[in-house]
């Protein structure tokens, strides 16, 4: 189970997240969705330990991850497989080391080892035959499912997704959403993903939270954010541009 | 007023930011060195970049430089008949001077560029948090292996162009000017003191150091995209060049107090 408690981040007098909570359940998929630029990813890199809160507390399975020292991060990161937005592959490796980094970083394990569990990792996104090429070879779907090939060669416990349909074609995109489904249901590992593409969102989510200036102001199930009476998720999820959460503010400029 | 003092108050502050931030990731480097595992190969694949490919152009710079030398200075030296002397002129200032100073400028310019743009946009396109959620620390895997090839194959490569540069003076002293060989080659190695030459390395290996702390850190806090790594790859080869050329007045003053 992870715990967010009054979780408090400014970047540059700009309060990015205020007081935020919510727990998140063992074995579930929790997605989390906002506008652009409302904190979504601050807040999975401070779930992980890659930015520090300025005050609050990330709870993972009892441990404290903000005040934990180095080794204990990366003993807690290694639990963790993470997608980012961009894939962010390593450019100067090839795809086997890319997927295998941790194998050949910290565990010295042997080259068939190594081989044997990057086709599998491959096999699990549906490519193969592509070990030798560099990152810039691969076309952007590709390059997700990499990079998600790399997030579970750890074999992790947790996966945390950042925006895992943005940047590819629909149909790229509902595969990635399938393979995230997949994955929940062969690795049994509890996810968060943060989207702003409801079609995703509604299909992979076992629950839902809404993350509006800082704070988590919904959650529930899909449904029952289809059904929802608030005015803010309601504008949200229906993709409206008028409402409470765009009060004040002109599109006319933009026509 | 006001305004003038917070701008003031400002830009000190920020000063102090980034000379800390430095000495911060300095210290870090200094810190992973001794730490297993040894990336040998990433040292190799660093050296080769840093130092070998750079032997071109600072062939060509310091070959000039030594014939440049040679024919100002036998411009001023034919008023007083002393043309022989130029040999000892190139010599010395080859080796205290130019040879450090003109190869450290065209690394930080090449190298400390190019550390920066690769380090900056891996930073912007998260392939450092990356690294990071591997449970690998950025500072061991990239720095490192940039820092140690820096702080070797500068002094190495400074060698070299102390070497070509008096080959270049050679070549005008005794092809256009017309000094006899055996007289070059005396006058080339009677006023060196092998502290010309220490002195010199010395400072390179602390040019070494400047432009890879500053590349390094320059390229992990790049920010902003595209833009903000060419903001960052120029602010990273201006600010080595003062410091290098900064550090070079130190030194020299220091050499010359010290160990006269």
């Amino acid at each position: 189970m992870i715990e967010i408690i009054n979780l408090c981040k400014a970047f540059g007098g700009h309060q990015v997240l205020n007081n935020l909570n919510l727990t998140i359940n063992t074995g579930e998929t929790t997605v989390i969705i906002g506008r652009s630029g409302c904190g979504k990813s601050v807040l999975l890199k401070n779930i992980i330990g890659l930015l520090k809160p300025d005050s609050g507390q990330v709870i993972v399975d009892g441990k404290d991850v903000t005040n934990m020292d180095d080794k204990e991060l990366n003993t807690l990161r290694l639990r963790f497989g993470m997608l980012f937005q961009g894939a962010a592959l390593f450019d100067s490796l090839n795809v086997l080391e890319n997927i295998a980094f941790h194998m050949i970083e910290h565990l010295n394990s042997p080259r068939a080892e190594i081989d044997k569990r990057v086709k599998e990792c491959l096999a699990l996104v549906g490519l193969k035959g592509i070990e030798t090429k560099k990152p810039a070879e691969l076309s952007g779907g590709m390059r997700k499912r990499v990079g998600l090939a790399r997030a579970i060669c750890v074999r992790p416990s947790i996966m945390l997704y950042d925006e895992p349909t943005t940047g590819v074609d629909p149909i790229t995109g509902d595969a990635v959403n399938d393979l995230i489904l997949e994955l929940h249901n062969k690795l049994k590992v509890t996810s968060i993903a943060v989207t702003h593409d409801m079609t995703s969102a509604y299909k992979i989510a076992d629950r839902m939270a809404m993350l509006y200036k800082g704070k988590i102001i919904a959650t529930g199930t899909p449904d029952e954010f289809k059904n929802t009476k608030d005015p803010i998720v309601r504008q949200f999820i229906t993709g409206a541009s008028k409402g409470p959460i765009t009060e004040g503010i002109d599109f006319e400029h933009l026509i | 007023m006001k305004k003038f003092a917070q701008n003031l108050g400002h830009g000190f502050m920020s000063f102090l930011r980034y000379s800390g931030g430095m000495a911060i990731l300095m210290g870090q480097t200094l810190f992973w060195i001794p730490v297993p595992p040894f990336r040998r190969k990433q040292l190799f694949e660093q050296m080769s970049k840093i130092g070998v490919d750079s032997l071109p152009i600072v062939s060509l710079i310091s070959l000039f430089t030594g014939m440049v030398l040679a024919l100002q200075s036998a411009y001023q030296m034919k008023k007083f008949s002393a043309e022989m002397y130029i040999a000892s002129l190139v010599a010395v200032s080859m080796l205290r001077e130019l040879g450090p100073v003109l190869t450290a400028l065209i690394v930080a310019g090449r190298v400390g560029a190019s550390i920066t743009a690769e380090i900056g946009t891996m930073k912007v396109t998260e392939q450092i948090d990356a690294l990071e959620t591997l449970a690998t620390n950025p500072v061991k895997y990239l720095v490192v292996p940039r820092f140690l090839a820096l702080i070797l194959m500068l002094p190495l490569l400074t060698a070299y162009a102390d070497l070509v540069g008096i080959i270049g003076g050679y070549i005008i002293g005794v092809y256009k000017l017309g000094i006899s060989h055996g007289m070059y080659m005396k006058n080339t190695w009677q006023p060196l003191r092998y502290k010309d030459f220490y002195t010199g390395l010395m400072k390179s290996f602390f040019f070494g150091v400047i432009t890879c702390i500053v590349a390094c850190y320059e390229g992990m806090n790049a920010d902003g995209g595209a833009e903000g790594v060419g903001r960052s790859t120029t602010a990273s080869v201006v600010t080595s060049f003062i410091l290098i050329i900064a550090s070079d007045c130190f030194f020299t003053a220091l050499f010359y107090f010290i160990a006269k």
